[in-house]
């Protein structure tokens, strides 16, 4: 690992609190999406279809 | 003339129409995810094994390496957002909305995170996290924006009704962005002037520059993958919210 110097601590927490925001971002993002497939298929696996889809 | 009328409606209504969209949008997803990946990881290995130490800020130059694509993405998200906003109360194109409502959180943790490793540099460098200086309180105001619009979203049952609205703000917020843009030539402050993208170029050395690039490029596409990834989530959401409305509508 290189020598980040006396002011180390400010650059890596530059660099961790990044981190941990854009997995938090990403994460969330994900869990989103995971949320919504879900609900859709509840819907769908009830029947419930579209008029569009009828045709 | 009847040919070019055909390709520009078949081109329009690609873009316009959500399943045509999903469709053409989906297989280019794991590419961007392979692409921002390949950009984080060289990037990285360029900021700390790869670049010199600056003859003035010294090692914590490597802060720029995470400070400014977030600070350049906290705008161009907005950019994004205003473009969007036009299209729904111009076009009323039906994926503006979702694009605005999709990048509003995206926008939020790039502008805290600019803030956030703004401060992390500015202790070392200057001596102090945080100066109520132009550059900064205009990037803390559009924080807020962005924080105001996520709640108008979550304010509305009627997310149509509240894309018009909400455009509105997008619009007159975008005022901010000209003023963070020229905050530092405007008024005496802290922070630096634009040091990549000026009239006379550059005036940071390519070995800096490159691991700047690099960043830049991999959190621009960061964004471009969530962006992409949360208006599928949208319009899916959408479809759920009909799907909803006409198991009710059949109840009742």
């Amino acid at each position: 690992m290189i020598d980040l110097g006396p002011h180390a601590v400010f650059i890596i927490w530059a660099y961790v609190g990044s981190a941990i925001a854009v997995a938090g971002l990403v994460g969330a993002v994900l869990l989103d999406a995971r949320r919504v497939s879900r609900r859709l298929t509840t819907l769908e696996t009830q029947g419930v279809r579209r008029r569009s889809d009828n045709h | 003339m009847s040919i070019d009328t055909k390709s520009r409606q078949g081109w329009f209504s690609r873009i316009a129409h959500p399943g045509q969209f999903m469709a053409w949008t989906q297989p280019l997803l794991w590419p961007l995810v392979g692409i921002t990946a390949v950009l984080f990881v060289v990037g990285l290995y360029y900021a700390f094994f790869n670049s010199p130490e600056d003859y003035q800020m010294g090692e914590t130059v490597r802060i720029m390496y995470v400070h400014v694509p977030n600070a350049w993405l906290s705008q161009f998200v907005y950019v994004i957002m205003a473009v969007s906003a036009l299209g729904t109360l111009v076009w009323r194109h039906p994926l503006a909305d979702v694009s605005m409502k999709a990048a509003a959180p995206l926008g939020a943790v790039f502008t805290a995170l600019a803030l956030y490793t703004g401060a992390l540099w500015g202790r070392p460098t200057w001596g102090t996290f945080w100066e109520w200086d132009g550059r900064m309180t205009s990037t803390l105001v559009l924080l807020l924006i962005y924080l105001g619009i996520i709640a108008l979203w979550r304010a509305f049952d009627d997310q149509l009704r509240a894309a018009r609205v909400i455009a509105v703000f997008t619009l007159v917020g975008a005022v901010n962005i000209p003023i963070i843009k020229f905050s530092v030539d405007w008024w005496s402050t802290l922070h630096q002037p634009a040091s990549v993208f000026r009239p006379d170029g550059p005036t940071i050395p390519p070995s800096i520059l490159i691991p700047l690039f690099l960043m830049f490029f991999a959190f621009t596409f960061l964004f471009l993958v969530l962006h992409l990834k949360a208006m599928h989530t949208e319009i899916r959401r959408r479809k759920a919210m009909g799907l909803e409305r006409r198991a009710a509508g059949a109840l009742a």
